[in-house]
């Protein structure tokens, strides 16, 4: 028996074009992005996305088990999305629904387009992520974190990819869906990019437009990813930031400690230099 | 099968040979535990949650909450379920897929751990008896894994229950039947689930003739056996289990047990101190 339900708003949107989390029609949620989060993983992501969590870990290349899987021209990437049982609402079962299975295939394939995968032959290239908090949009939030993980592995990359979902709710097209938007909106559309030469690599739809509100919607989408593949560059940054930083510091530290015992050094010979003198 | 068990001979040599001069490969002495951080009501659409890291050994906690029925032979109680999953980000050689025994075990350990600390009082989650009771659903998701499962995954299960909140039904509830009105979850009022222990549990490693406590990942591949006490609040022992395929002596126990609870109260005021 369910606990509880959501109370639906008559309007999703209000005269003012303010959407129920008080947001602008092509405002974003707030996002935050960190990577090499885990430490046995070769490259990880942690995504916060509204209220949306997600982790993704990246392993490989590496040897391909089981060997029947193996490409000999190309690195085989293999992509698993699970939701936590208490991400949702009402409790998940643990096992693997129709629906992550899906989403795990369409969001390799997203991922795909963008991996050097003629690199890496007879190889495996593991994406795993964990969805643990959910919040509308997961599969986008997860797009961009396992993009960025796949950066922490150092894999070769023609570009991040970031992903957004848009729709329509009251009529209006409307950027970055939350919950209750995915839930009760007119469409639901994610979609996911290859920024720099503008590449769509996802791309779904469910509900009603038409093509001109979908022409509209996905130039949102761009316009929000553009803004998204900003602060998964800066998280990628931050990291490299940090190191240099940590650098930086010891070596102060390391000349501070050279400088001390030079100055200790000095002392010493000097009242050396001053006994030798009181001898005189 | 069980492939992260696998470690290099030099490996197994060098922590062997360091045991024997009292040392261990990460620098602790043998009684040390290694640095915990805590964090509460870490989830927000679970009903209660944390996130506890030992060392690099991260594991998630959840609770989720649910109307259920209690089971046949206990009509009278609540129920609350542990679960654990192995998630393959939390290290490269766990694989995808149904939990396999390891995950079971440490789901196991950890609900023997409540279950018998009596960290929850089962009664008082029973709705209308025998027919309609309070279900916790507790899954542990471990994230990242570095030796002993079972010491963080009991601390994180007791740290999401300390924050669970149970809905309050409206008093004439076992009148209204199957009548009842799923409420609007801004109407609920919410109760914090009774907490009256804090059950920890101390694992220690034997490695060659040395009781280790809280084994890393590397300290786990060889230990010739392992013993997990769960120590409640007034100092008593409330669960153990013997893992690995070595052996214990009684005088090897009875030490393991000395040392659970001269660290036990330690690690019950971390559980306290965090809020």
């Amino acid at each position: 028996m369910a606990l509880y339900k959501y109370s639906i708003p008559s309007k999703l949107i209000d005269e003012n074009g303010i959407r129920v989390d008080k947001r602008k029609y092509n405002e974003l949620r707030p996002l935050s992005c960190k990577i090499g989060v885990l430490p046995k993983c070769d490259g990880s992501a942690y995504v916060e996305m509204g209220g949306n969590k997600v982790l993704a870990g990246v392993f490989g290349p590496r040897k391909v088990a089981p060997r029947h899987i193996m490409n000999p021209n190309e690195a085989v990437v293999r992509t698993m999305y699970r939701m936590a049982t208490f991400s949702v609402d009402e409790r998940k079962s643990p096992a693997p629904s129709r629906r992550e299975v899906e989403l795990s295939m369409v969001i390799r394939t997203a991922l795909e387009p963008a991996v050097f995968v003629s690199y890496y032959p007879k190889t495996l290239i593991d994406i795993f992520i964990q969805v643990l908090a959910a919040d509308g949009g997961t599969r986008c939030a997860s797009i961009n974190a396992a993009s960025l993980a796949l950066a922490d592995a150092g894999i070769a990359l023609k570009d991040l990819v970031t992903a957004v979902a848009v729709g329509k709710v009251g009529g209006k097209i409307v950027l970055d869906l939350c919950d209750l938007e995915d839930k009760e909106g007119d469409a639901d559309l994610p979609m996911a990019m290859m920024p720099q030469n503008n590449e769509v690599t996802l791309l779904q739809f469910d509900g009603n437009m038409s093509k001109a509100e979908f022409m509209e919607a996905i130039n949102l989408g761009m316009f929000g990813i553009k803004q998204i593949y900003k602060v998964q560059q800066d998280a990628i940054r931050a990291k490299f930031k940090d190191i240099s930083e940590g650098v930086a510091e010891s070596e102060i530290e390391e000349e501070r400690e050279l400088e001390n015992e030079r100055e200790k050094e000095r002392a010493r010979v000097g009242k050396r230099e001053g006994e030798g003198e009181s001898d005189d | 099968m069980d492939s992260y068990k696998i470690i290099s001979d030099i490996e197994r040599n060098h922590i062997l040979a360091l045991t024997k001069k009292g040392l261990r490969i990460d620098g602790r002495g043998f009684k040390d535990v290694r640095d915990i951080t805590i964090e509460t009501s870490y989830i927000p659409k679970a009903e209660g949650s944390s996130k506890v890291t030992l060392g690099n050994t991260m594991i998630v906690a959840g609770v989720k909450v649910a109307i259920g029925s209690p089971y046949a032979d206990t009509p009278d109680s609540g129920v609350i379920t542990v679960n654990a999953e192995l998630s393959p980000i939390a290290s490269p050689e766990f694989e995808p897929g149904p939990p396999d025994e390891n995950s079971v075990e440490v789901a196991r350990v950890v609900d023997r751990g409540i279950r018998h600390s009596n960290i929850v009082d089962k009664d008082k989650l029973v709705i209308i008896p025998g027919e309609k009771v309070f279900v916790i659903f507790l899954d542990l998701y471990v994230l990242s894994y570095d030796g002993n499962l079972y010491d963080a995954g009991e601390m994180a299960a007791v740290k999401a229950l300390m924050n669970t909140k149970l809905p309050k039904l409206p008093p004439n509830f076992a009148e209204l039947k199957g009548e009842w009105i799923t409420p609007v979850k801004e109407d609920i009022e919410w109760i914090p689930l009774e907490i009256s222990d804090y059950p920890v549990s101390v694992t220690i490693a034997k490695i060659g003739d040395a009781l280790v406590v809280d084994p890393n990942a590397n300290e786990e591949r060889i230990l010739d056996s392992r013993l997990t006490i769960t120590i409640n609040a007034k100092n008593e022992i409330c669960s153990m289990q013997k893992g690995g395929a070595g052996s214990f002596t009684f005088e090897d126990i009875s030490n393991a047990i000395d040392l659970a609870q001269e660290l036990a109260p330690k690690l019950q005021s971390r559980l306290k101190e965090t809020k």
